[in-house]
């Protein structure tokens, strides 16, 4: 005998009820065969003999009915009806089971079976998109990269081989003419070229000599372009005078190296550095004369 | 104390064998016996030990904390003492030597002792050299082709992760931000090779906690060409770094590339290379350097002066992150069918 007033009244509202779930406002019904989800007078599938529900299982849907005579049985107590693939097959198998149901029940196992399905049509939509793929991270591994990163920094010294390579670039000479620093470098690719050539250079200087005369005038106004390299310039005029023939020989000879290397256009500007020099040129033309001892000195 | 003892014991003990039979007696005397001489041993040792510290006494086992401590303090100045004053004896006997001295002693680092790897190129290998002639980079090196990227995010980025795509885009030069409204890969890839990108660079994020951000990078070399997924770490943006220069100008920058020795290295620093147009515009006096350091590389901006030709400044503008290859894929991104060329294994148990 099923006394559902009085299973209601217990678990309803006096007593406990293992499924219910209080919240604020509502009180749901945690029971897999509960109809609505809430925790009513009418949802409640241990208060109602004349029960049914509508449950997927694998994306096939299934119409539960409880049938009371089996009461003392709880585990053959739910009838099961395995629903058509076709919407509206599936609800016309519905009605044709609880035809003489209570309206409540027959109306809310529609709805909760179009809901189903639209879960399932969306759930098979998904698949097809892109997959997030959860990759774990293990806390031991990333640490261990973390520590390994920190010590591969420390041992990369950075800035130094950044400046090694930028200082190589420079020697190799893969920025053309844009810069000039006449004293060192090309001291030493003067002493590898020396050996090799110095008699032409000996010629090319008297040759260069009437050339140099006339980039003199143009070398005045590119003067002014190389105004970042203020240090350059604080070196050419700070010098002695005697330093600054010297420096002037070796540019000479530095610019017999560029035109013999290669053929720059920028051949003007490199002797613009010392154009405060240049100008002396034309009092000091006679020592043009006496360059083998000049030279000896820069050489040595 | 213990020589008192012993008679009374022995006697206790033979007294009561004398009680049994006669047998046993005999036996009872020889053990007891016996046991005198171990008990003369043992006299003996704790007299030593009364004397001095036995050997095997340790600084850990004095139960008081503050004395322990105290103790363990002084053993370790004693070491450091120990250890400067044979410093100073080896540095005055090398003084003393002075050009006879050996030659210092250089210390082990990982870099010197690595094992050496097969694959390391060889500048003047051919085989490479003609693999790298008919490679998918090929057409770029050749200057056939100008590099067109296009860089873009996971789904929802946040706002950190578009600044970092932003500052990337003025690093590289002919480059676009884009924004991805929820398209899968596989269908921008055609849509950007019609469009004539060479490259596509994907910033995937992944938030962990609202501070943390980990990144992933996927470099992807359009027509067809290899697929590199790489984790970032230690991203910088040009908010956070201290004593930074002005931003980047629009010149192409130079590319330095550092220690990618092997042909997994070669491939992955052609891959760089040509992300950067071939012609750097040295006016502009920018560098992008990939430093490859065991397995991590770094990435830094820099702007350069040249005060003379033995001292250059550098300058650090721009981001800075490192990346860590995971994994390097033949073809375009396709991470269901795609030929995995090499892949990062990483195993917990494993010995450093």
């Amino acid at each position: 005998m099923q006394h559902d007033d009085v299973i209601w009244d217990i678990i309803g509202n006096k007593q406990f009820c293992s499924f219910k779930v209080k919240t604020k406002s509502q009180n749901f019904c945690r029971n897999e065969f509960n109809i609505t989800g809430l925790c009513n007078r009418s949802s409640c599938p241990l208060a109602n003999s004349q029960y049914a529900t509508i449950r997927e299982e694998k994306g096939q849907c299934f119409l539960y009915m409880k049938v009371i005579e089996r009461a003392a049985f709880p585990a053959k107590m739910w009838e099961k009806v395995k629903l058509s693939k076709n919407y509206e097959k599936a609800l016309e198998q519905i009605d044709e089971n609880l035809i003489y149901w209570p309206r409540f029940i027959r109306h809310k196992c529609k709805q909760r079976f179009t809901k189903i399905t639209q879960y399932l049509i969306r759930m098979r939509k998904l698949v097809l998109k892109r997959q997030r793929k959860l990759v774990p991270l293990s806390r031991k591994v990333e640490s261990r990269e973390k520590r390994k990163e920190e010590k591969a920094l420390i041992a990369a010294q950075l800035d130094n081989a950044i400046e090694k390579e930028l200082l190589e670039r420079l020697k190799q000479g893969t920025y053309g003419d844009i810069y000039n620093f006449p004293v060192h470098a090309f001291d030493r690719a003067l002493e590898q070229q020396d050996q090799e050539s110095e008699s032409e250079e000996e010629e090319e200087e008297d040759d260069e000599d009437v050339g140099q005369r006339e980039f003199v005038a143009e070398e005045e106004v590119e003067e002014s372009d190389l105004s970042d390299f203020e240090d350059m310039n604080k070196l050419k005029t700070s010098s002695d005078e005697e330093e600054e023939e010297t420096d002037e020989e070796e540019e000479e000879e530095e610019e017999e190296m560029e035109v013999q290397t290669k053929a720059s256009g920028s051949k003007g500007k490199s002797p613009a550095n010392g154009s405060a020099a240049r100008k002396k040129r034309a009092y000091v033309e006679i020592e043009y004369e006496t360059e083998p001892v000049a030279k000896s000195r820069a050489t040595s | 104390m213990d020589i008192t003892e012993v008679p009374v014991s022995r006697d206790s003990a033979g007294k009561s064998k004398k009680n049994k039979k006669q047998k046993k007696k005999k036996s009872a005397e020889g053990a007891v016996e016996g046991k005198e001489t171990e008990e003369k041993k043992t006299e003996k040792k704790m007299e030593k030990m009364e004397a001095s510290f036995p050997p095997t006494f340790s600084v850990s086992e004095i139960k008081n904390k503050q004395r322990r401590h105290l103790m363990f303090m002084k053993l370790k100045q004693e070491k450091r003492k120990q250890k400067m004053q044979l410093k100073k004896k080896k540095k005055k006997e090398r003084e003393a030597l002075g050009d006879k001295a050996p030659p210092k002693k250089v210390p082990k680092t990982i870099e010197n002792q690595r094992v050496y790897d097969e694959t390391t190129v060889d500048p003047e290998d051919e085989e490479v050299a003609f693999d790298e002639g008919t490679d998918e980079f090929s057409a770029y090196f050749n200057g056939l082709t100008n590099p067109k990227v296009l860089i873009t995010t996971s789904d929802r980025p946040r706002g950190r992760t578009m600044r970092f795509c932003e500052q990337l885009a003025t690093v590289i030069p002919n480059s676009h931000v884009y924004y991805r409204r929820g398209l899968p890969l596989k269908r921008i890839i055609p849509q950007c090779v019609s469009r004539n990108f060479t490259y596509l660079m994907v910033i995937n994020e992944d938030r962990q906690t609202p501070s943390l951000c980990l990144y992933g990078l996927v470099l992807c070399h359009l027509p067809d060409g290899p697929t590199a997924h790489f984790k970032v770490s230690s991203v910088r943006l040009r908010k956070e770094m201290k004593r930074r220069g002005k931003d980047p100008t629009e010149h192409s920058p130079e590319v330095i590339l550092n220690n990618f020795s092997t042909r997994l290295g070669h491939t992955i620093g052609r891959l760089f290379a040509a992300l950067f147009p071939q012609d750097p515009q040295f006016v502009g006096r920018q560098v992008a350097t990939f430093h490859n350091q065991r397995d991590f590389i770094f990435f830094r901006f820099h702007r350069y002066i040249f005060k003379n030709e033995k001292r250059v400044g550098i300058q650090e503008l721009g981001p800075r992150f490192t990346l860590k290859l995971r994994s390097l894929q033949k073809g375009t991104f396709d991470s269901k069918f795609g030929e995995y060329e090499w892949v990062l294994k990483v195993s917990l148990s494993a010995r450093l």
